[in-house]
């Protein structure tokens, strides 16, 4: 939905972005919608710039569900960097949301809480 | 009011089921698991509940041509084909051709970080895909509370398999969960059971170190079903379930006889035999030739060209022929031409329902008109007396249905009680029972052999002394002493008492004979003299007669002379009568 390549001048590696994010949603569903909305603001808060976000809607692609091995949804999966972590629910969780992507609250923006 | 109640269960339609298709569950479930409707399978590990689940996805696609999804929590695909290619089951050839749908759900603590409010859409999702993928009419989840190990928030997950659960109901699939059995509980989560139409339980128990699969139906809402225990066997067919009662003794029957083997034996039949297909036991103590007799048996059949299957539960099959050929029954041979087999093993080896999956194996590999059991005592080691009894009337059913004749000797104790009563009362499931005994007299031991019962035909009701001799088996002669029957040493006794009398008699009656004969010719004798006596005096009567008669014609010719000379006057009283 919301593919964010940035500028190359950031990132060496140039191999794409810094942060690759994969989040399954179903539909419109409260969860979902929260989801979308807590991912939304931690990118932009912490990562500007530095993430790539691809937010899916399983009921439209069921059989990814399967492919990508889903149970709870709403699912982000971390695919970059380091090593791929889930984050199964709606990411309303701040502190572990940003301990799973690796992101220290401090150096990204004032205010993390 | 009573019609009404009478009327109504037939009237009313029976809830919808859908069949398995493994051996002898559907007729415990009365048809199968309840269609359209979730059905937990519990129980520890080791039970077969996996199996039970993909066997049942398995059937349906072979036998009701109903495509199924398995969802597997805990093991990949490739690990259950491989588990169940033994049993013959080609999962990854129904998978392409699109009757099967296995989807391995990985669920892993380490991976999962709960970051908020979550449902499992995410698998009904993956679960409704694969249904329509393949139009599923069937689907097996194997394990759900793996889940409960990955997802640490609980309500959620319990309200989630609710929805589940109700979710399945209405896409109208028969479905399968399994689940690992709890501490006082059916499952785990004390979750599944509740949710679930019909609760099976299955139960791996050991007792005196042998293993028993058991079966219990727990639950069947809207349904009557089996609520006992039945053994069940993980065969090289699949699971078999094996109710007690799976026989409605419905068996067809046979009118031909087979011989016993020994034609004295025969003899003593009604009809000269056993009915073929009927069940034959042969009780004794120890040393009452019993296996002797069942290789006479197991010979007989042979030599008419039948087969025979012979279980030897004490000796070697090399020992079993040797001993065999000292009585000249020479099983060897018909070993050789592939008519016999043997088949020994100690019955501890295995549990009993393994004797009788290698029984079912072996009958339905080798297909034998006979089988023989020698002896079903020693199976009592492996298990209690009602296991061997439901065994052994499972095994009987078994038999008699594929129309083979058994052959059971079994071993009793004497002295203790009632010899005749077998411990494992199958005597009241075979069809002929002989008893063989140690008759023991004044310092001997003789063999007795009586038939106890025989179903459907008239039998001898005497106890005959039977002797094993080089030539085989012999039933003797029936003798008589003044007490009832004789035996032994008594019975040559009483032999050679009655020759001596006979002798004796014979004599006598020759003496007779010539007494007789000397009486007669001094009869006849007399008679000649009497004869002569009564001719001399015939003779002087005769001439005595013979001159009177010639003196009488003399006086009348004399008399006629006169008569002529001087003719008479007419008489005077005629003339005056007619005057008056």
């Amino acid at each position: 939905m919301e593919p964010e390549p940035f500028p190359e001048f950031l990132d060496p590696a140039a191999n794409g972005p810094e942060y690759v994010l994969h989040l399954y949603i179903t539909g419109a569903t409260v969860n979902s919608t929260r989801a979308v909305r807590n991912i939304k603001d931690i990118c932009e808060q912490y990562l500007k710039g530095r993430y790539e976000l691809l937010i899916v809607d399983i009921f439209q692609q069921p059989e990814l569900a399967q492919q990508e091995d889903l149970i709870g949804v709403p699912t982000l999966i971390k695919l970059k960097p380091g090593l791929v972590r889930r984050l199964v629910g709606d990411l309303s969780n701040r502190d572990r949301v940003l301990k799973a992507l690796g992101i220290e609250p401090a150096d990204g923006a004032p205010g993390h809480e | 009011m009573q019609e009404n109640t009478l009327s109504k269960p037939a009237a009313l339609p029976q809830l919808p089921k859908s069949p398995t298709g493994i051996e002898g569950l559907d007729e415990i479930t009365e048809g199968g698991l309840p269609k359209g409707r979730p059905t937990l399978i519990c129980g520890s590990a080791g039970c077969g509940k996996t199996l039970m689940g993909i066997e049942f996805l398995v059937r349906g696609i072979q036998e009701y041509d109903e495509p199924g999804v398995l969802m597997a929590f805990e093991e990949t695909g490739e690990e259950l084909a491989a588990n169940v290619a033994s049993l013959g089951f080609d999962l990854k050839d129904l998978q392409e051709r699109k009757m099967l749908r296995v989807d391995h759900v990985h669920v892993d603590r380490s991976e999962i970080e709960e970051t908020g409010e979550y449902d499992l859409e995410g698998l009904f999702i993956r679960l409704g895909y694969a249904i329509d993928a393949i139009g599923a009419k069937r689907v097996v989840l194997d394990t759900i509370e793996s889940l409960f190990s990955g997802f640490p928030n609980q309500a959620v997950l319990r309200s989630e398999i609710r929805r589940l659960f109700r979710w399945l109901k209405d896409r109208g699939v028969t479905t399968v969960i399994t689940a690992e059995r709890g501490d006082g509980t059916l499952t785990r989560q004390g979750l599944e059971e509740y949710v679930s139409d019909c609760v099976i339980l299955l139960d791996n128990r050991v007792i005196d170190q042998i293993t028993t699969r058991r079966l219990r139906i727990v639950k069947y809402r809207g349904s009557t079903h089996g609520t006992n225990e039945y053994p069940y066997l993980i065969t090289e067919d699949g699971i078999s379930v094996l109710p007690v009662t799976s026989l409605r003794l419905e068996h067809q029957v046979s009118n031909n006889i087979v011989s016993s083997g020994i034609p004295a034996l025969d003899e003593m039949f009604g009809r000269r035999g056993f009915y073929q297909g009927s069940s034959v036991l042969i009780t004794g103590t120890a040393g009452t030739a019993k296996t002797t007799l069942a290789s006479a048996f197991a010979e007989k059949i042979c030599q008419t060209g039948q087969r025979c299957l012979f279980f030897a539960f004490e000796e070697s099959p090399q020992q079993l022929i040797r001993n065999m050929s000292s009585v000249s029954i020479d099983l060897e041979k018909h070993v050789r031409e592939n008519r016999l087999r043997i088949e020994a093993s100690r019955p501890t080896l295995n549990g009993l329902e393994q004797h009788l999956v290698t029984l079912h194996r072996l009958v339905k590999e080798f297909k034998p008109d006979a089988v023989v059991i020698d002896p079903i005592t020693n199976l009592i080691t492996v298990g209690n007396l009602s296991e061997v009894r439901s065994m052994l009337t499972r095994l009987i059913d078994f038999l008699k249905v594929s129309g083979i004749t058994a052959f059971f000797t079994a071993l009793v104790n004497g002295g203790v009680g009632r010899a005749e009563m077998t411990e494992e009362g199958v005597s009241s499931l075979v069809d002929t029972w002989i008893s063989v005994r140690d008759l023991e007299g004044i310092g001997e031991r003789n063999r007795g052999l009586s038939i106890l019962k025989s179903r459907g035909m008239a039998h001898s009701n005497q106890v005959r002394e039977f002797i094993v001799t080089d030539h085989g088996i012999e039933l003797l002669d029936v003798v008589l002493g003044p007490t009832g029957i004789v035996t032994g040493a008594g019975r040559l006794t009483q032999q050679l008492e009655e020759r001596a009398q006979a002798l004796a008699a014979q004599q006598e009656a020759e003496r007779r004979d010539r007494e007789l004969e000397r009486r007669r010719r001094m009869l006849e004798a007399n008679i000649a003299n009497l004869r002569t006596e009564f001719e001399s005096v015939e003779e002087e009567l005769r001439q005595i007669s013979t001159h009177e008669q010639t003196r009488h014609e003399a006086l009348v010719s004399g008399k006629q002379r006169i008569t002529s000379a001087n003719p008479p006057a007419p008489k005077a009283p005629d003339s005056g009568e007619t005057g008056k």
